[in-house]
C-alpha cells in the first residue's frame, strides 16, 4: 500500500534553529497518529510544511505518490489536505453558518445548488454539534464552540487527510469526551494527523504515535511502545523510570 | 445575513430604482441636473465600495480608473472621431486593462503599502495626462463638442445633453450596475470576498486562491469605475486632468464611509448626503468646506459604520 503522506529529509531552518531537521516521516491511509514532542520540538513547523503554510528549506514532501513540495497551500488544500488553527482562527464576524459554507461551496464547485450547501453545511455542524447555533456569528460562540467550528471547516472539505494542531486546548473535559467521539468518527473517512498535548487523548485516540525532539523523529511506534520507551519518557516526560 | 430572504433584498433595490425614475418628473431643473451627476458618481463610489468595502483593500489610487474611463472615451471622441457606443466602450476596456496591471503590481503588498503604492500609481497617471498635454489637453482639460455627444440608434437619435435623456442614461447605468454589484455580492464569489477581508490566512487553508480572486475584486472595482469616468465624459462633456487627481481618490472613499462600507445602496446615500450637505452650506457661507468636514468627523465618531451600516447592525439586519 502507498503511504498517503511521506516526506524525505524535510528541513526547515530559522537562522540557525533547526526547527526540524532532516525528518523522513510515513503515514498510512486510514490511520489516526498522533504527534507529541515538548514545546519547540518542531511540530507545528512540521504540519505548516505539510499543509503548505511554511515552505521548507529543504527535503520533499509526497502526498498520495505525487510530489507536492512546491505546491501553494491552496492547491493542497483542493488535494485534500485539510489544516484546523492550533490558534482558533474561525471568520468572527460571520455566521457559523457562513463559516461553514465556505469550505463548502469549494469541494461543491461542480454545479452546487443552494440546497445542496445547505445539506452539507448541516450535515458538518450536526456532526460537530453546531447545529442549532447555525445562524449565531462564530465570535459569539464559547471558546470550545469556537474550536468544534474549526473542526467542522475541516471536516466540511471533505479531506483525505485532516491536520489537528492541538484541537482539545482549553476545552472541558466534558467536551474532551465529545471531542474523542467526533475524531474517531471522522478517521472512519480520513486520516487524522493529530498534534496533542494532552496525554490520555492521545492514548485513547491514537494508533500510532510519532515523537518530535529538538527538531527531530525521537521514536515512533504503538502508544503502549512509546509509553515504555525509556528515551522518551526522558526526553518529554520528564520521568526517569 | 447572507441567506435571508432574496426577494425583499431585490424588491428594496428595485424600488430604490423605480423611486429615482420618478424624481425624474418631479424635479425641478437644477436638482434634475444634480442628481444624474449623483448617479454617475455614485457608480464610481460602487465600484470603489466593490474593493474597499467587500475586500477590505483600501485603495486611495481610484481616481486612475476613473480617469482611464473619463479620458478612454473623451479621447475617443476627441482625437479619433469614434461614435459614442465605442467610445463608452474603449472607456471602460481602459479601465479594466489599468486595473488589470495595476492589480498584479499593488497587490503584492497589503494595508499601508498598497494604499501608498496605489496613491503613487494613481500620481503617475496624471503626470501623465499633463505631460502628455497636446493630446489631453493638460491642466485646462478638454470639452466634448455637443454634437459629437449623440447616439445614433438607427432612425432615432438621442441627444445625450438633453436634460432628460442624460437622466436616464445615467439612471440606467446606474441600475445596471446596482444589480450587478447586488448579484456578485449575494453570489458564492462575494461570500470569498468577504471571507478575505476577514481573514485572509484562514480563506487560503479552506482552499481558496485569495491572489486571484483578489486581482478579479480589483479588475471589477476598476470598471466599474472606468464606466462612471466614462458615462461621465459622455453626459457632461468635460474631460479634466482634476478627474484624475488626488481628490478624486479620496471622496469615493468618503462618500461610501458615509453611507456605509460593504453595502449595496451605501454608496448612492453617501454620495447624496454629502452633494446635499454641500449644497446646503454652501447657501449660507463661503467655508462650506469646513461645514462638510465637521459633518464627516461628526459622523466618523457617532457612525463609525457609516448611515446604512448603521441601520443594517441595529434594525434591518437583512441589508445586502
Amino acid at each position: 500500500m502507498t503511504p498517503l503522506l511521506a516526506t524525505k529529509g524535510l528541513s526547515r531552518h530559522f537562522g540557525g534553529l533547526r526547527a526540524v531537521d532532516n525528518v523522513d516521516f510515513t503515514l498510512m491511509p486510514g490511520e489516526i497518529r498522533a504527534v507529541i514532542g515538548p514545546n519547540g520540538a518542531g511540530k507545528t513547523t512540521f504540519v505548516s510544511m505539510v499543509s503548505g503554510r511554511i515552505q521548507p528549506s529543504s527535503g520533499a514532501i509526497v502526498f498520495d505518490g505525487a510530489d507536492i513540495t512546491g505546491m501553494p497551500a491552496y492547491v493542497r488544500v483542493r488535494q485534500g489536505i485539510a489544516y484546523t488553527f492550533q490558534i482558533t482562527s474561525i471568520y468572527a464576524n460571520l455566521s457559523v453558518y457562513a463559516n461553514v459554507a465556505l469550505p463548502v461551496q469549494l469541494t461543491l464547485r461542480h454545479g452546487p445548488s443552494k440546497s445542496a450547501i445547505q445539506a452539507a453545511v448541516m450535515t458538518a455542524l450536526e456532526r460537530t454539534g453546531l447545529a442549532d447555533r447555525a445562524h449565531m456569528p462564530a465570535g459569539q460562540l464559547s471558546y470550545g464552540h469556537q474550536r468544534l467550528l474549526e473542526v467542522a471547516m475541516g471536516l466540511a472539505l471533505k479531506p483525505r487527510l485532516l491536520i489537528l494542531d492541538e484541537p482539545t486546548q482549553g476545552l472541558a473535559d466534558s467536551e474532551i469526551d465529545n471531542f474523542i467521539v467526533l475524531v474517531r468518527d471522522i478517521a472512519r473517512s480520513a486520516t487524522v494527523l493529530l498534534i496533542e498535548h494532552n496525554m490520555p487523548v492521545v492514548m485513547q485516540l491514537a494508533d500510532r504515535i510519532t515523537v518530535f525532539n529538538a527538531g527531530k523523529i525521537l521514536a515512533e511506534g504503538t502508544p503502549e511502545a512509546i509509553r515504555e520507551n525509556a528515551a522518551v519518557q526522558e526526553a518529554y516526560l520528564g520521568t526517569a523510570p | 445575513m447572507s441567506e435571508a430572504s432574496p426577494a425583499k433584498a431585490y424588491a428594496l433595490h428595485l424600488g430604490v430604482i423605480a423611486l429615482l425614475f420618478a424624481l425624474s418628473f418631479v424635479l425641478p431643473e437644477y436638482y434634475h441636473g444634480l442628481l444624474a451627476r449623483i448617479m454617475v458618481l455614485a457608480v464610481f463610489a460602487m465600484g470603489y465600495n466593490m474593493l474597499f468595502g467587500y475586500v477590505g483593500l483600501l485603495s486611495l489610487g481610484h481616481a486612475m480608473f476613473f480617469g482611464a474611463g473619463l479620458y478612454g472615451a473623451g479621447l475617443a471622441i476627441i482625437q479619433l472621431g469614434w461614435g459614442v457606443p465605442l467610445a463608452f466602450l474603449v472607456g471602460i476596456a481602459c479601465g479594466a486593462v489599468l486595473a488589470l496591471v495595476i492589480g498584479l503590481l499593488a497587490l503584492r503588498t497589503t494595508g499601508v503599502a498598497f494604499m501608498i503604492v496605489t496613491m503613487m500609481f494613481a500620481q503617475v497617471f496624471s503626470l501623465l495626462i499633463l505631460y502628455f498635454a497636446t493630446w489631453t489637453g493638460g491642466d485646462q482639460g478638454q470639452v466634448v463638442p455637443q454634437p459629437a455627444r449623440v447616439l445614433n440608434l438607427g432612425a432615432t437619435s438621442l441627444d445625450l445633453t438633453d436634460p432628460t435623456v442624460r437622466y436616464m442614461s445615467a439612471l440606467l447605468l446606474f441600475s445596471l450596475v446596482l444589480l450587478v454589484t447586488l448579484a456578485i455580492v449575494r453570489s458564492r464569489y462575494g461570500r470569498v470576498l468577504v471571507a478575505i477581508r476577514e481573514n485572509e490566512e484562514r480563506t487560503k487553508m479552506l482552499g481558496y486562491d485569495t491572489f486571484s480572486n483578489k486581482l478579479m475584486a480589483v479588475v471589477v472595482s476598476g470598471t466599474i469605475c472606468a464606466a462612471s469616468g466614462a458615462a461621465y465624459a459622455l453626459l457632461f462633456g468635460y474631460v479634466g486632468s482634476s478627474f484624475a487627481s488626488v481628490q478624486y481618490s479620496i471622496l469615493p472613499l468618503l462618500w461610501v464611509l458615509l453611507g456605509g462600507a460593504a453595502t449595496t445602496l451605501g454608496p448612492l446615500i453617501g454620495t447624496v448626503f454629502m452633494y446635499y450637505v454641500i449644497d446646503v452650506s454652501s447657501g449660507y457661507t463661503s467655508a462650506y468646506l469646513l461645514i462638510v468636514g465637521i459633518a464627516l468627523i461628526l459622523l466618523v465618531l457617532f457612525f463609525p459604520k457609516g448611515i446604512l451600516g448603521t441601520i443594517r447592525q441595529r434594525w434591518l439586519g437583512w441589508l445586502p
